[in-house]
């Protein structure tokens, strides 16, 4: 193998696992040190210059950090990442004097922004400190988008929500809610230097089956009937209510459906229960508050005495798959009935855009979705760009926010006159976290402890007012504890190769045998070769070129590296380094103008 | 500085035939300089105890003073352990060994501790062919002062400070050999592949086998100049490469060419050896000093299975003692009473 190029940056950025899973690459050991050592509003700020929301991330989160963090694949369970960003939002002091502002003179570019979900916020974000004008365009009454009209208020307190949203909204964003835009021409016609479009996927999928239209006053379709209850148009239900679905949205359904009115609520899902979309924690807090899940069911009908809905009849189905691992959906023969009083639909949801005319400029392809670049969030009208749900169909709040991030760059370039394809590499810093002979600058020591678990309310407090936020956050002491677990894995282990004397000290002390002095090969081989066979090929190896003495290679499988630093340790020539890798996604204005607030700083 | 090791071990970690990890044989965290060698024979020892599947609790390991007799410390925390006074570990292991000779005994001296203060004791252990396995760390100075000369030093190889040494070595191996060690062994803490199989050799050994491990000291001997450094043993190492097989296992290589030879145990195991040159015959013991010699005089180092004599009698067979090991007989067995005290001594009359 060719000895591993360190100055590239993507190769210690892809061993921080957790930050390179993030859409929007947050440095999450960083914050979560910060975290361990009390210094919440530090560790609120490296969260908020990367993902804009922490204290609504930090709740409602879909982890994509979680399931491949490194502490997972030595350990039973991942770092509970998520709800240690909770605990800088909780702790953190007044934060209002850290944000940028906008200049008190502007650039005299316009830009608008449609739909005021992540998405729009984060782009506002961006580029209001550059002195852009925004507008901003929403047909709900406030700010938040879906975070405010699908997340059920017991997940996500409105005083959270409100809070990072107007950090934002207060930088001198023209506001323009309870405006729904009918037209893009319309827009286009203001004569904006540039538009946002940040719509999300509103449209609920609905559910074909006889009966449907029968008994239409007792059948809600899942998003929009969240929506009703979070601006308290519907305060109540059925007694008797059977959710349709297995994604987040019908976990947030049953649970709502739970504290207005439902005592008997079940949800029914169509496939198998390991091939449900929901996350597994939500599934788990949907079945504490007493609702089975019933899968392998396909809905059949819905069934009525004229017009008034008795339940529904199912198919009850065995899950098949054929030799190239197609799923089938087999009817056993038996159906079943539920009773109920309501029905809700939370089987997906799709794009929509009626608003848009065809007739603009901007393409659309497959499934009526506007054909947008992966990497610029342009549309091929060239002052339209696209983000968050909208850009590529349903995705989560972090996907939004990187988006935006992303679509703020092109945007600031395109009005600069500059290649939106041009690019800035992103800022990285690589620092020795060496203090004396074997002292370092960051707690090597490796914590045993298992995860610990958020505390809850008790159920019958949850399920009595559905403002109640369900969740209570880590206190103080236990967010030490968790914030200890994680494995620091963005120190990384730097190896210089001319300084080593092959004295194998290295190899002799690492606890999970990552290190190896070996002749040099191809990668298959040299990864069966190794003292434990490196088959996570999902994890590099580091190989440094040949060796001074003996003309080996060293080799590092990262895989199950604990960052303990004992290689740099026992290493009695300093080949070995712990250096503290910093990876920040460069955002619109250049990377000269970030501001990386670190441990060290 | 870090004094635990982390619990975690690589989720893919074998187990041996006795369903243990490598972690059980392991021992506490190393207190000795970064990169001695030391650490990595500990490291040797504990990779060949695993292998040969031996239980933790039917090691003794006995040391004597030095950086090379705190090692017993950092592995096979399971263990019986005695750290003695300097010099004297072979006593302590001798008693030991008669007291109960179902242990596997694994002493571990360093070339101050075995060929200066311990030279005596050292010969007689030796000639008494105790069965124990007996590895010298050998650094050529005395690290935990300060590294001063040790009687191992090569002739005219300078210390740390550029005083060259004026006195002749001694060569433990071939000591070893002269005077009637049945199992003969040199090797480089740098050298895993080649030390391994000949600790696991060692212990298999029925009789006393001596390892002479060249162990570089990091912190006072490892400078260009001396010829205990890593890098001047790498330039002058002529290695014997060997393999173990256990009994009862598939005999696979692990070295690819060159001539071999086979040493079949007397426990059916067997090691080969993959020689260098095959004029030499490493049962025969004045064939093994004329080829040491004769390496040592071309500035090279010979490593490898040096001498073995097979089917020898240990110090239990010489004295006759019994199979039982004395520490599990009661008062009675021990001290059988006056009426066979008398028979003895009209015996001597």
């Amino acid at each position: 193998m060719k000895a591993t190029n360190t100055n590239d940056p993507e190769y210690f950025h892809k061993v921080v696992d957790c930050q390179y899973a993030c859409p929007a690459h947050t440095p999450v050991p960083e914050y979560i040190r910060l975290i361990a050592a009390g210094r919440y509003t530090d560790a609120y700020m490296v969260n908020w210059e990367s993902n804009v929301f922490p204290g609504i991330l930090g709740r409602t989160c879909d982890r994509p950090c979680e399931p491949v963090c490194r502490r997972g694949r030595v350990d039973e369970e991942a770092v509970a990442i998520c709800r240690l960003k909770r605990v800088a939002a909780d702790n953190k002091d007044e934060v209002a004097h850290l944000l940028p502002k906008a200049p008190s003179e502007g650039n005299g570019k316009r830009v608008a922004l449609i739909g005021a979900g992540p998405a729009s916020l984060t782009v506002a974000r961006d580029l209001a400190p550059l002195g852009y004008q925004i507008d901003l365009y929403d047909d709900q009454p406030l700010g938040g988008g879906f975070m405010r009209s699908q997340i059920p208020i017991f997940r996500l307190p409105p005083e959270v929500l409100d809070e990072e949203v107007n950090y934002i909204l207060d930088m001198g964003i023209k506001q323009h809610f309870q405006t729904y835009v009918s037209s893009l021409k319309s827009i286009l016609q203001q004569g904006y230097n540039a538009v946002f479009v940040g719509t999300g996927a509103p449209r609920g999928s609905d559910l074909d089956i006889p009966g449907r239209e029968a008994c239409d006053s007792s059948i809600h379709v899942g998003i929009d009937w969240l929506a009703s209850v979070a601006f308290e148009h519907v305060t109540s239900i059925g007694k008797r209510v059977l959710v349709l679905g297995g994604g987040n949205t019908a976990m947030d359904c049953c649970r709502t459906a739970r504290r207005v009115g439902g005592e008997d609520v079940k949800v029914v899902v169509r496939s198998e229960f390991s091939r449900m979309k929901a996350s597994p924690w939500e599934i788990e807090d949907a079945a504490a508050e007493d609702i089975p899940i019933i899968n392998n069911h396909v809905p059949k009908e819905f069934v009525h005495e004229d017009g008034v809905l008795k339940g529904m009849r199912f198919t009850v189905v065995n899950v098949v798959y054929d030799a190239e691992g197609r799923r089938e959906l087999v009817p056993t023969g038996e159906e079943v009935f539920f009773e109920a009083d309501e029905v809700i639909i939370a089987i997906g949801q799709d794009n929509s855009f009626p608003w848009i005319e065809r007739d603009l400029g901007i393409e659309f392809g497959k499934w009526d979705m506007p054909v947008v670049d992966k990497t610029t969030f342009q549309s091929s009208l060239k002052t339209v760009f696209f983000g968050g749900d909208a850009a590529f169909g349903p995705e989560n709040i972090i996907t939004a926010v990187a988006h935006g991030h992303q679509a703020a760059i092109s945007i600031d370039l395109f009005l600069n006159g500059d290649r939106v394809e041009k690019r800035l590499a992103p800022g990285t810093n690589l620092v020795s976290q060496k203090m004396g002979v074997h002292e370092w600058s960051y707690d090597s020591e490796v914590s045993t402890d298992d995860r610990y678990p958020v505390p809850h309310v008790s159920k019958e407090k949850a399920l009595r007012d559905r403002k109640v936020e369900v969740e209570l956050g880590f206190d103080i002491s236990v967010a030490y504890q968790e914030a200890e677990r994680c494995l620091n894995c963005d120190v990384q282990t730097v190896f210089t190769t001319n300084k080593c004397i092959e004295c194998d000290a290295c190899v002799d002390i690492c606890p999970t045998d990552c290190i190896n002095f070996i002749a040099n090969d191809e990668e298959p081989s040299l990864r069966e070769s190794l003292r434990r066979p490196a088959r996570n090929e999902e994890q590099d190896l580091y190989v440094s070129s040949a060796l001074p003495q003996t003309r080996r290679v060293m080799v590092k499988d990262e895989n199950v590296c604990l960052h303990c630093g004992l290689c740099a340790e026992r290493c009695p020539t300093g080949a070995w380094d712990m250096q503290r890798f910093f990876y920040s996604v460069t955002k619109a204005g250049g990377s000269c103008k970030q501001s990386s607030r670190s441990m060290t700083s | 500085m870090t004094y635990v090791k982390p619990a975690f071990r690589h989720p893919d970690a074998p187990t041996n035939e006795l369903g243990r990890t490598r972690q059980d044989y392991e021992g506490g965290l190393s207190t000795l300089c970064a990169g001695c060698g030391h650490d990595s024979i500990s490291a040797a020892i504990i990779d060949a105890c695993f292998e040969l599947n031996i239980e933790p609790h039917k090691v003794a390991k006995l040391s004597g003073i030095g950086c090379s007799s705190k090692t017993p410390a950092y592995f096979l925390s399971g263990s019986h352990s005695f750290n003695s006074v300097h010099g004297r570990m072979p006593s302590v292991a001798t008693g030991a060994n008669l007291a109960n000779r179902d242990l596997i005994y694994i002493g571990i001296s360093g070339d101050g501790d075995t060929a200066s203060i311990g030279l005596g004791q050292f010969a007689h252990v030796v000639r008494r062919n105790l069965n124990m396995t007996y590895i010298v760390e050998n650094n050529g100075c005395y690290g935990l002062t300060k590294g001063q000369d040790s009687a191992t030093m090569d002739t005219g190889s300078p210390n740390k400070k550029g005083d060259i040494n004026m006195y002749s070595p001694i060569d433990l191996a071939r000591l070893a050999i002269e005077i009637g060690a049945t199992f003969v062994g040199r090797s480089f803490s740098g050298d895993k592949q080649q030390l391994i199989p000949l600790i696991k050799a060692a212990i298999s050994h029925r009789g006393f086998a001596l390892l002479d491990v060249v162990s570089p000291c990091v912190t006072f001997n490892n400078h260009s100049e001396s010829t205990k450094s890593y890098e001047y043993v790498r330039g002058a190492n002529t290695g014997m490469p060997v393999d173990f097989v256990p009994m009862r296992q598939e005999i696979t290589a692990t070295y690819d060419s060159g001539a071999t030879c086979e040493v079949c145990m007397h426990d059916g195991s067997v090691v080969r050896l993959y020689k260098q040159d095959n004029d030499y015959d490493i049962e025969d013991r004045q064939s093994a000093l004329e080829a040491t010699s004769h390496y040592a005089k071309e500035g090279k180092i010979l490593t490898g299975l040096l001498y073995i004599q097979r089917d020898s009698e240990e110090l239990h067979d010489v004295l006759g003692t019994a199979r039982r090991p004395l520490n599990s007989m009661n008062e009675q067995q021990l001290c059988p009473g006056s009426r066979f005290l008398d028979s003895i001594n009209a015996g001597l009359r």
